[in-house]
């Protein structure tokens, strides 16, 4: 007998969800601080502000090499400089699915549910290779 | 690190009028341009990357290596905001997100290093042809509300992609199951690999293949597909970031332009006509992604 009880999201989906709706909207926060933060002039850039409109119609290669925009991980070194600070939220952004996968490892663990324990597990390593930046850093 | 820049600034600056303008002009003109397109896109029922690609990389002066980043920046933002009322609500379910977006999300991965590996005018003609064959899929495709799925095939009920969700509409418990999961499942190689290498995300491609051809209700086939672009943009969004396609001062405006706008979007849909506004949007696609045809073919 399927009742509405059993349309209820599972616990595991639950957290998941409360993980997300936590962590997007403290990424849109810290994104619009430090765009304030940045476009007030309150921190330095590391690229001025006035030379952007002459190098973001450039392909990303030569902008970088033009700009000396670092690649990969390069802006966490940066991030006392106003522009880079805005990776913050734009990492925390990127890092809610990866965070949001790790939450579920528990429940799939306890249900030995071991084909969602292997999708999830290679999921985190797929994301986590795409965000270490292992594979081809640099730009054509 | 100033000096070549400057030079070179120097010399874009006699050839390019737009460069002329002040560093906040285009910032502010995106917030408001991203703004009316997250109002739009509600109201069309698609995400806002698939508007943003092609509208901002015809019109605005920025190179498509950051329209992409951006585009998939503003993808993600939307399906994070998404996602946890769609998951409170069982209308995005797990057990069909999590091997769809396995498979979607390295092939996007894939995507992505291809979009930037190959010529600007390449990505651009595909970009424009994958464009106005999304118009031609929103004008054509007639989605089904709950598709008769007689018997799940074996991956479908190996992989327990079934479920049950509360229509509140009619106040009813509906039950679903998937069939034909192999066939969805392989097409979703080909969605992931758009997604990445074009920086849009992939609903319009999503749906059909949930509902059409897996039998997933339309409900549950639009809240997984919003949910699972949440990891298929993610893995693509963290390859254009560590590739340096993400300029803060144009990526940020367009994230939250985009994001007011489809707060907005919603209020306005309970008294807008979505049949019109979709037709509208049909049309600017099929518009932007001629235009993106032509400038790839270095005739517009």
């Amino acid at each position: 007998m399927v009742t509405r009880d059993s349309a209820k999201a599972s616990p595991e989906q639950l957290l998941y969800a409360d993980l997300l709706f936590y962590g997007c909207w403290a990424s849109i926060l810290i994104m619009m601080v430090t765009y304030v933060i940045y476009v007030a002039g309150l921190m330095g850039p590391h690229i001025p502000l006035n030379q952007l409109p002459h190098l973001w119609h450039l392909p990303v290669g030569e902008f970088m090499e033009k700009s000396g925009a670092p690649h990969g991980w390069g802006w966490v070194p940066l991030l006392g400089k106003g522009d880079y600070l805005n990776f913050l939220g734009i990492a925390l952004l990127g890092a809610m699915t990866i965070i949001g996968f790790i939450t579920l490892i528990p429940a799939y663990v306890r249900q030995k549910d071991t084909a969602f324990l292997v999708i999830v597990f290679v999921e985190v390593a797929a994301l986590l290779l795409a965000a270490s930046g292992i594979f081809g850093a640099g730009a054509h | 690190m100033a000096t070549p820049a400057w030079a070179l600034a120097s010399e874009a600056q006699a050839a390019l009028p737009e460069a002329n303008k002040p560093w906040w002009f285009w910032p502010v003109v995106l917030l408001f341009f991203c703004f009316i397109l997250g109002i739009i896109a509600v109201l069309a029922g698609v995400g806002g990357g698939v508007l943003y690609v092609p509208l901002v990389s015809g019109f605005f002066p920025f190179h498509l290596d950051f329209v992409r980043g951006a585009g998939l920046l503003v993808a993600l933002a939307g399906a994070l905001a998404a996602g946890p009322g769609l998951l409170r609500r069982n209308l995005a379910n797990l057990r069909l997100a999590l091997p769809v977006a396995l498979i979607a999300s390295v092939c996007a991965i894939a995507g992505a290093f291809l979009g930037l590996a190959l010529p600007t005018n390449v990505v651009q003609i595909c970009l424009g042809a994958t464009i106005v064959f999304i118009a031609i899929l929103l004008a054509a495709s007639k989605n089904v509300e709950r598709p008769q799925v007689k018997a799940q095939d074996a991956v479908g009920r190996a992989l327990g992609m079934n479920g049950v969700y509360y229509e509140e509409s009619t106040r009813e418990v509906v039950e679903w199951k998937t069939h034909r999961t192999l066939p969805g499942l392989i097409l979703f190689i080909l969605i992931g690999i758009m997604a990445g290498m074009f920086g849009l995300g992939a609903g319009w491609a999503n749906v059909p293949v949930l509902n059409l051809l897996m039998g997933a209700p339309l409900k549950v086939a639009v809240g997984t597909s919003k949910f699972l672009l949440s990891i298929t943009d993610t893995s693509a969004a963290w390859v254009y970031l560590n590739k340096g396609c993400v300029i803060p001062l144009m990526a940020i405006p367009s994230i939250v332009g985009l994001m007011l706008g489809s707060f907005v979007g919603v209020r306005i849909l309970a008294v807008a006509k979505p049949k019109v506004i979709r037709y509208l949007v049909i049309g600017v696609l099929l518009f932007s992604g001629i235009k993106a045809l032509l400038k790839g073919l270095g005739i517009g």
